[in-house]
């Protein structure tokens, strides 16, 4: 059926997308447009000033000092994110899987924390892990002094850097390692039984049917995973500004666009980062969403 | 069984799968903790004011505590002068001014300014002076008189090319060390003169378990960094270094970030982790000796709803900054001539009323600051207001870096960033280089 026949065919559900697409249209692609154009401006103070610039600010960022410790925070980040997120997620939905009693309370106690902002468990968090000493010593400090583990007190986030980035990434495993165990878990439970019990049958040890059977079986789980947290990571804000203000050691891309934006009013500078930030993030999702468009789909 | 189907059908849900992720992303506002301002709130947008019938629209950040009682008292004021015109409060809440100043680029991109704003007077306005926003007010101090009242420095620092660009309402004085007499005795130190007395003073207190200087989180590490600047290099070589006829690279430079360095060794350890009045607070618990912090930290030492001490019964004391007594560091809330299309008269009567001896003595006696002009009615204000009043009328003047005096938004932002790649290498000599090549790059060095 060809394209014009398919619309004509199909007019309900396409008019109820267009006004989404129109907007998205308009106020996400026009914009991106809009900024990249910006990034390739002059555009450092209150008004306006479309002086085009080639790609100066680009190849400026390259050289910053502050860039290089933005994508230093950023891999270091992305590294403990997800790596925590899907073995911790990986676990939990291995554990909820053997049927347990209750097993919905746990569920839904795992899922909880998603439902909190980021800034709220920023904040939280910087008191859990507050690295004051002496009399001062409060949070996780005071807690593991108190059951005699003083050996693991330390100064967490504002720990020398690049320590103290991967600390900023437990508040933020805390939050979504409930979404991983949820999508690991749909993925779980899509196995057929079959295919473990004829494992059993043959011989395989449980730990057997784990690394041979189930594992390779939640590659497509895994990926949406990675990709869905990957673009998370890339654009994290709102946790660190919570977490500990305008510390340059923890800085990241999106607090430096912030800052340079807002308050060196240097607009064209930081869509230049903007649009880094987003070549990032289009690194990682455009393959995933061109690969799951083309492939076909086997029932 | 494999169902083969078109690309462009295979589409539809993965586009309204992206559609329906884009609409649930969570974009919550940061809302940072700030120097001495209103409390962060959700901010508003200011109303929308006719430009006939007398309105004048006062825009500012001050929406919490002493500052916005301040504020009402001066719309007071202004209500029993000029009655033929209504007053419009468009204070935006939040983030000591980044949600205001962002609602205010709006509306000036739009040619739709308020009669009038509050700004830090000085270089932080340069951002709209180069933007052709303001209008020079040198007839204005003409015909009130207020070059007689105001100090002649304060006035020259205000101005760029002999135009005074803002009306200057109160004052805070930037290089204060405060500290708890009693507590110092009983540790036997002395109030540090000079930076060198510190670093010996900070051994004694170290060893007797003290943190010799309490500090917050990085814009207070700059504003420390100014003071130690003012301290180590005087009044004239700090100006020198604003104006660019100074040497960012000189050996004397160099001692000063030296002595800085040492300095930050006493400082406690969790210090980007609180908010200057927790590190004020650590003063007053006994916790730590000195702070240094700009005198709205005695606005929080006498509020009821804080330590609720008094300045007049020894429960804590002050002095200038070590190295720095004598000269006054000064910052100072403004108010500013919009040059696009407003009320004009209106704007002048605020203005008028901003720089007038009852304006000045009814908004800071609440605010907790000390008059720009020289004849206060000192039965209005406390014991260390009043020694601030006598310093400043005598002191020699220099403008605050943290506070917006001597160096425009993007200079101080970029000061900002090689103070915090500092603060996470300490490396003197790198720190030195930046911040030669931050005054070459946005400040008015060659």
């Amino acid at each position: 059926m060809t394209l014009a026949a398919a619309l004509r065919r199909h007019w309900v559900p396409v008019a109820m997308l267009s006004p989404s697409i129109v907007l998205i249209g308009i106020f996400v692609y026009g914009f991106i447009g809009w900024s990249l154009r910006v990034s390739m401006s002059e555009w450092q103070g209150l008004m306006p000033d479309y002086t085009w610039a080639g790609l100066s600010n680009f190849a400026e960022l390259l050289n910053d000092r502050r860039f290089h410790i933005d994508i230093r925070n950023t891999l270091v980040f992305t590294t403990f994110f997800i790596g925590g997120c899907v073995g911790l997620g990986l676990l939990l939905a291995v554990l909820l899987d053997r049927h347990v009693p209750g097993e919905g309370i746990f569920r839904s106690i795992f899922l909880f924390p998603l439902a909190i902002s980021l800034i709220v468990t920023g904040v939280a968090w910087r008191w859990l892990m507050n690295p004051s000493t002496g009399e001062r010593t409060t949070g996780l400090n005071l807690l593991l002094d108190t059951f005699g583990l003083n050996a693991l007190m330390n100064a967490w986030h504002t720990s020398d850097p690049p320590i103290g980035i991967a600390f900023v990434a437990l508040p933020a495993v805390w939050q979504m390692t409930g979404f991983t165990m949820a999508l690991f878990l749909a993925g779980l439970r899509a196995i057929p039984e079959e295919l473990k019990e004829a494992a059993r049958v043959d011989g395989a040890s449980e730990l057997q049917v784990y690394r041979r059977i189930i594992l390779p079986l939640l590659r497509p789980a895994l990926l949406s995973a990675l990709i869905i947290l990957g673009h998370l990571s890339l654009k994290v804000f709102d946790l660190i500004v919570a977490l500990s203000g305008k510390d340059i050691r923890l800085d990241v891309p999106a607090i430096y666009m912030w800052t340079t934006t807002f308050d060196a009013n240097n607009f064209s500078r930081g869509a230049a980062i903007g649009i880094y930030m987003l070549v990032s993030v289009a690194i990682l999702v455009v393959p995933y969403l061109v690969w799951s468009l083309r492939r076909e789909t086997e029932l | 069984m494999k169902v083969r189907t078109d690309w462009w059908r295979r589409a539809v849900a993965p586009l309204a799968a992206a559609l329906l992720l884009a609409a649930c992303q969570a974009t919550p506002t940061a809302t940072p903790t700030a120097p001495p301002a209103g409390t962060p709130e959700p901010g508003q947008t200011p109303a929308a004011s006719p430009q006939a019938g007398g309105e004048v629209e006062i825009f500012s950040w001050w929406t919490a505590g002493g500052e916005a009682d301040g504020l009402e008292a001066m719309f007071e004021v202004f209500a029993q002068k000029h009655p033929e015109f209504q007053i419009v409060n468009a204070a935006v809440a939040g983030g000591a001014g980044t949600n205001a100043r962002a609602v205010l680029a709006t509306r000036l991109a739009q040619g739709d300014p308020p009669e009038s704003w509050q700004g830090h007077a000085g270089q932080e306005l340069s951002t709209y002076i180069v933007a052709g926003q303001l209008e020079p007010l040198n007839s204005l101090f003409d015909e009130q008189g207020w070059h007689d009242v105001m100090p002649a420095t304060l006035i020259e620092q205000i101005s760029t090319d002999g135009n005074i660009w803002s009306v200057p309402v109160n004052i805070h004085r930037a290089n204060v060390m405060w500290y708890v007499p009693a507590n110092l005795e009983q540790w036997g130190v002395q109030v540090p003169q000079t930076w060198a007395e510190f670093l010996t003073a900070a051994e004694t207190l170290e060893a007797a378990g003290v943190t010799p200087l309490a500090l917050g989180e990085q814009w207070t590490v700059m504003h420390l960094l100014e003071t130690v600047l003012l301290g180590e290099l005087g009044a004239d070589a700090y100006a020198s270094l604003w104006d660019g006829s100074g040497d960012w690279n000189s050996a004397e430079v160099t001692a000063a970030l030296e002595t800085f360095d040492q300095v930050l060794d006493y400082t406690n350890a969790d210090a980007s982790t609180l908010a200057w009045e927790q590190a004020a607070q650590l003063v007053i618990d006994g916790q730590a000796a000195f702070n240094v912090m700009g005198d709205w930290a005695e606005g929080y030492f006498v509020s009821p709803a804080g330590p609720n001490l008094s300045p007049e019964d020894g429960s804590f004391g002050w002095a200038p900054a070590p190295g720095s007594s004598g000269v006054f560091q000064w910052l100072s809330d403004s108010f500013i001539l919009p040059a696009g299309e407003i009320n004009r008269e209106g704007a002048l009567a605020w203005l008028t009323v901003a720089g007038s001896k009852e304006g000045q003595d009814a908004f800071n006696p609440v605010k907790g600051s000390i008059p720009a002009r020289t004849d206060p009615d000192r039965s209005l204000y406390d014991a260390y207001l009043q020694s601030a009043m006598d310093d400043w009328a005598s002191d020699e003047l220099a403008g605050s870096l943290t506070h917006g005096v001597v160096a425009n938004d993007a200079w101080k932002a970029a000061i900002d960033t090689a103070l915090g790649l500092f603060l996470a290498d300490r490396n003197v000599g790198t720190f030195q280089t930046a911040l030669a090549a931050a005054c070459v790059a946005t400040g008015p060095c060659s």
